[in-house]
């Protein structure tokens, strides 16, 4: 039998995904045996971000400064902007680093199942910036699913009015990919975005 | 319980962190829920898009339970048509109709034919599937039991002429017969009459009069309003033939 704290502690650890309550139990467990070098840092880091951690009012993004640091770098190209569903898009565009433009984060997908609209995902808010941060090439970086292409097309045609290129991301074979090993649709999708050779 | 079967694809939610709640639209078993286990990792979720074609196995200890899916690809038309606004919203639109009209475990075979017959017009980008699209409307209500009379005038009961459909009775009336009420009734567009080719503006028409119904006799009942998908593929549809139209 735990004491109260240590049970809260491991319900509270438990709701975190990819955590169930044996999992949250190991990781109390390891914390509470290595206070210093574990559980203190940790909630050292986790008040430091409650605290200090927000939206970027510019594009969504998660940063300690408002506009976020990508916002405020001044050798990215303003003038082009990538359209994510989640921060953890931009997080692996970033990992890229091939991509020197802005970001705008929608926050989730036009989902009739889940009920999100155009005002859930503030898309009148990327159209406003479009505006009038003279956008000239909007990059839809959405899944290749259902929900991200209805998501992508709806936010085409909203863009185009306002004179702005709108590209989205090559789908088809990844790199080390073998054809043998993938599924019918990512090779109907490579096959229709086939470019000449050289 | 276990049978197996195939189906498409109308819907999944995600349940819990790996799994998914697979809403599909089976041959025998109509539309039919189950649980994918791993539905929510990176392996399934490419299967799990609206609109594809899944051989399933269901399993469940008792047949009032939910039970779980196992699942194989047979046709990914979800792939096909991510390119296209309109074929994407089509898709989407008559999977959004079945999940919002079928009742659960209601078999319906005789629209399993049709709808793969659209999804493959759809992936083929065949000149004709707008036809097929309202036609396949249509055979929903008439599955339902709402089917519209298109064979003879509701007034005279001639065969000849016919231009409208009543909003009440979804019973054709003659351009004859409907004199000052014309602008009352529903056009009837001459492809639902026979016809193999039909302008844009008549797909718009068929769009107007299945929607009619299915709003009336489908959604009303349980207050439910058109699925989302389907509103946006009718938007879509007039907002194109207006674009057109300026060109």
């Amino acid at each position: 039998m735990a004491a109260a704290e240590i049970d809260r502690l491991i319900r509270l650890l438990a709701r975190l995904p990819g955590l169930g309550p044996r999992s949250a139990q190991r990781a109390a467990l390891a914390m509470l045996r290595r206070p210093e070098v574990l559980m203190t840092p940790l909630a050292q880091a986790l008040l430091e971000c409650a605290s200090r951690i927000g939206r970027c009012r510019v594009c969504g993004n998660l940063d300690s400064r408002d506009p976020c640091t990508i916002c405020s770098d001044e050798g990215r190209d303003a003038a082009l902007v990538c359209v994510v569903e989640e921060v953890e898009d931009l997080w692996a565009m970033e990992r890229a680093s091939s991509f020197r433009g802005r970001y705008h984060v929608l926050g989730g997908t036009l989902s009739a199942l889940e009920e999100v609209g155009p005002d859930e995902l503030g898309i009148g808010r990327l159209l406003a910036r479009v505006a009038e941060d003279a956008v000239r090439e909007v990059i839809l970086g959405l899944g290749a699913t259902v929900e991200g292409q209805t998501t992508a097309h709806y936010l085409a045609e909203r863009l185009r009015p306002l004179g702005v290129t709108v590209t989205r991301l090559g789908q088809g074979v990844p790199i080390g990919g073998e054809l043998n090993y993938l599924d019918e649709g990512t090779l109907d999708a490579a096959l229709r975005a086939r470019r000449p050779v050289g | 319980m276990d049978w197996q079967d195939e189906g498409i694809v109308l819907s999944a939610r995600r349940h819990g962190e790996r799994d998914a709640l697979l809403s599909l639209f089976t041959y025998e078993h109509g539309r039919h829920l189950g649980l994918v286990r791993g539905g929510a990792g990176r392996r399934a979720r490419p299967l799990l898009q609206r609109g594809n074609r899944l051989s399933c196995r269901w399993r469940a200890r008792l047949s009032e339970h939910l039970g779980s899916y196992m699942i194989e690809p047979l046709r990914l038309f979800a792939a096909t048509v991510l390119d296209d606004a309109l074929l994407l919203a089509s898709l989407d639109s008559a999977c959004g109709l079945l999940d919002a009209g079928l009742g659960e475990r209601d078999p319906h075979p005789a629209l399993y034919a049709p709808l793969l017959t659209l999804f493959e017009k759809l992936a083929a980008r065949a000149e004709d599937w707008p036809q097929s699209y309202v036609r396949f409307e249509l055979l929903l209500l008439a599955e339902l039991g709402f089917g519209l009379d298109l064979e003879r005038c509701a007034v005279t009961g001639g065969r000849e002429d016919l231009a409208y459909v009543s909003p009440r009775t979804g019973r054709a009336v003659s351009r004859a017969a409907a004199g000052e009420w014309a602008p009352r009734l529903l056009p009837l567009p001459a492809f639902l009459l026979g016809g193999e080719k039909a302008s844009e503006g008549e797909i718009a028409q068929g769009l107007r009069l299945a929607g009619h119904f299915i709003r009336r006799h489908i959604l009303a009942p349980t207050e439910r309003p058109l699925p989302a998908a389907r509103e946006r593929f009718a938007d879509l549809w007039q907002q194109r033939m207006e674009e057109k139209g300026k060109a």
